[in-house]
């Protein structure tokens, strides 16, 4: 902290062992570009050197699970979308999954297949658009980012196709999907699989030995296992730090059990593992993708008997997580008989993983956050709610 | 591994503590374990530490705000009427105080099991509003127990940092509640423009600046 009668210099003399230097604070955001929506750092400086930082958001927060209360359970559909809205379908999951729990209600087969093609789609545009993010605030201006988008943009296309929304996609419904796919929608879908391969090899290739990415990333921002264990880090970015945990094959909610695929982990839990886990994730994505491709059966996408409108599930509460893109994306359900959720809860896996960002940073420079913040994968609309 | 065998486990390993098991009626089954908050921290580490249940991951934390609800009941009572003594009914409204409830989801990375919800209570919404943080036990309830601070006014005793954190810090009320009223317009934000100018002074003077 800056004492008042102390002179403020822009640069500290020499960062000192007993922290007795000249701290300078900066307020990094909430415009700054590098965090990818408004969000800000308190950031303590001793030359370059971080000595603390704090995050700080709320800036987004328009009070999400206020909102669903007052809404009927249906009626949150469409507001899940905008939580993390890069991956609306995957969220969509999440909520349809806590009410099924609540409830007790069934998923038809081909609902759950038609779940898994979609939020392995979600996956991989969100991997591939974060790698492009990521590089690009570390100075590969543009062009990882516009492969990424390329693709990611072919991803919107079949998602506007089967559900009228590239982005705000309000698909899935309780027990099931709420239209079933237009006609050739799968016959594209494996077109456009067929084509990610040679993507994903061109991507890897592009910068994965990049001598600058190597250097920005390696021993940058180390996560310890038992910290992220401890501060609840999910997703990737605890894979990379070597935690064999993935709700895919811990929890095997929808028809996961089905597939055969490997979960990728890190060993140093450093910012160029969880880069690397998420290139090497892609790929399993991509796996899965092909095999529901392969297997969907026709039949009904939604349980007939499943009431959507003037839904009321019996007063209980549940608590139903998925694997999103990000990490560990919970709903937590209290129902009181009504239509309308007594306490509706968003476990969002964004703002978990943000809480490391000071141990991650401490004792970096300045530009060590940028690239750190960017390999953690924040959306502010999930973090603020 | 049953919810009642932890139960008693916790019972014989944490002396003195006083726990409930809530029943879930919903077809999700989850039921959960309602314990004291004299004995929560160390409900915590136990059910953290312990070889066989090692609990190392506190997926969510939840504040919940039940209030005080207006009981009517019909009871009978004597009364004079025109003069002779008859026994009438009449409604008897008794109001029971609420409380806030938060709730916190364990599961095991270690062991891939769970999750085992553990529900503590406030005294009451007003004043016994204290409970003890579970920051140290787990640092995942860090953001979330402030953030419940902010939206419901739990006080979590022992957390290192309780300040609000998705409201702005001059920020009055408790927007989760029930009962919050929003105020008929959102005018006045605060800014620390008085203190940054303050301080920029104090810089140009010492700096020997204009």
């Amino acid at each position: 902290m800056i004492a008042a009668t102390e002179p403020v210099r822009i640069l500290s003399k020499s960062p000192t062992d007993d922290g007795e230097g000249q701290f300078l604070e900066v307020s990094m955001g909430p415009q700054h570009p590098s965090t990818h929506g408004v969000f800000r750092m308190d950031v303590v400086l001793d030359g370059e050197r971080i000595v603390k930082l704090k995050p700080v958001f709320g800036y987004l927060h328009r009070n999400h699970e206020k909102i669903a209360e007052n809404e009927t359970y249906l009626g949150s559909m469409p507001y899940t979308d905008r939580l993390d809205y890069f991956c609306s379908l995957t969220n969509n999951w999440a909520y349809a999954l806590a009410v099924e729990k609540l409830a007790g209600i069934q998923v038809p087969e081909r609902a759950e297949y038609i779940r898994i093609i979609t939020a392995e789609l979600t996956r991989f545009q969100n991997h591939a658009a974060l790698i492009g993010f990521l590089t690009q605030d570390m100075g590969a201006s543009g062009t990882p980012l516009m492969y990424a988008f390329r693709e990611r943009e072919t991803i919107l296309d079949l998602f506007e196709s089967l559900t009228g929304a590239r982005m705000m996609c309000n698909y899935m419904r309780f027990g099931g999907c709420r239209v079933d796919l237009p006609a050739g929608w799968l016959d594209h879908a494996k077109q456009f699989a067929a084509t990610l391969p040679r993507f994903l090899d061109e991507f890897e290739r592009l910068l994965a030995t990049n001598e600058i990415l190597m250097a920005r990333t390696q021993g940058v921002g180390v996560l310890s296992k038992e910290f992220a264990v401890n501060a609840g880090v999910t997703g990737p970015i605890l894979r990379a730090s070597g935690v064999n945990y993935d709700l895919r094959k811990v929890d095997k909610y929808g028809i996961y059990d089905r597939f055969a695929f490997k979960i990728p982990l890190g060993e140093h839990g450093d910012t160029y593992d969880r880069y690397m886990v998420r290139l090497l994730e892609m790929r399993e994505s991509l796996n899965i993708l092909n095999q529901a491709l392969k297997d969907i059966p026709d039949g009904p996408i939604v349980d007939p008997k499943t009431k959507i409108r003037g839904f009321k599930p019996k007063p209980g509460e549940a608590y139903g997580r998925i694997e999103a893109p990000k990490g560990e994306l919970g709903f937590y359900l209290i129902s009181d008989g009504t239509p309308n959720p007594y306490r509706y809860r968003v476990r969002s896996s964004c703002m978990m993983n943000l809480t490391v960002l000071e141990e991650l940073c401490i004792g970096r420079n300045v530009a060590d956050v940028v690239v750190i913040l960017g390999s953690i994968d924040i959306v502010m609309g999930e973090v603020d709610r | 591994m049953t919810l009642e065998n932890i139960k008693s486990e916790m019972e014989a390993n944490v002396p003195g503590c006083v726990l409930e098991i809530v029943g879930n009626p919903s077809p999700s089954g989850q039921h959960s374990l309602r314990i004291d908050p004299a004995h929560a921290v160390a409900i915590a580490t136990f059910l953290r530490d312990a070889e066989h249940l090692r609990f190392d991951y506190c997926s969510n934390v939840t504040g919940i705000d039940w209030p005080g609800k207006e009981i009517s009941e019909k009871v009978k009572a004597k009364k004079l009427v025109d003069g002779a003594e008859q026994e009438v009914e009449e409604i008897r409204k008794t109001q029971t105080i609420g409380h806030l409830e938060v709730v916190y989801h364990l599961y095991s990375m270690e062991k891939k099991h769970g999750p085992v919800i553990l529900r503590m209570r406030t005294e009451d919404r007003a004043e016994g509003v204290h409970l003890p943080s579970l920051t140290h036990v787990w640092r995942s309830a860090d953001f979330q127990e402030r953030e419940i601070f902010d939206l419901y006014g739990v006080i979590f005793d022992g957390h290192p940092d309780l300040r609000r954190i998705l409201m702005w810090d001059g920020f009055q009320d408790h927007p989760m509640r029930k009962d919050y009223v929003e105020p008929d317009d959102y005018e006045y934000e605060p800014t620390a423009h008085d203190q940054v100018l303050e301080r920029a002074r104090q810089h140009r003077t010492v700096m020997g600046a204009q």
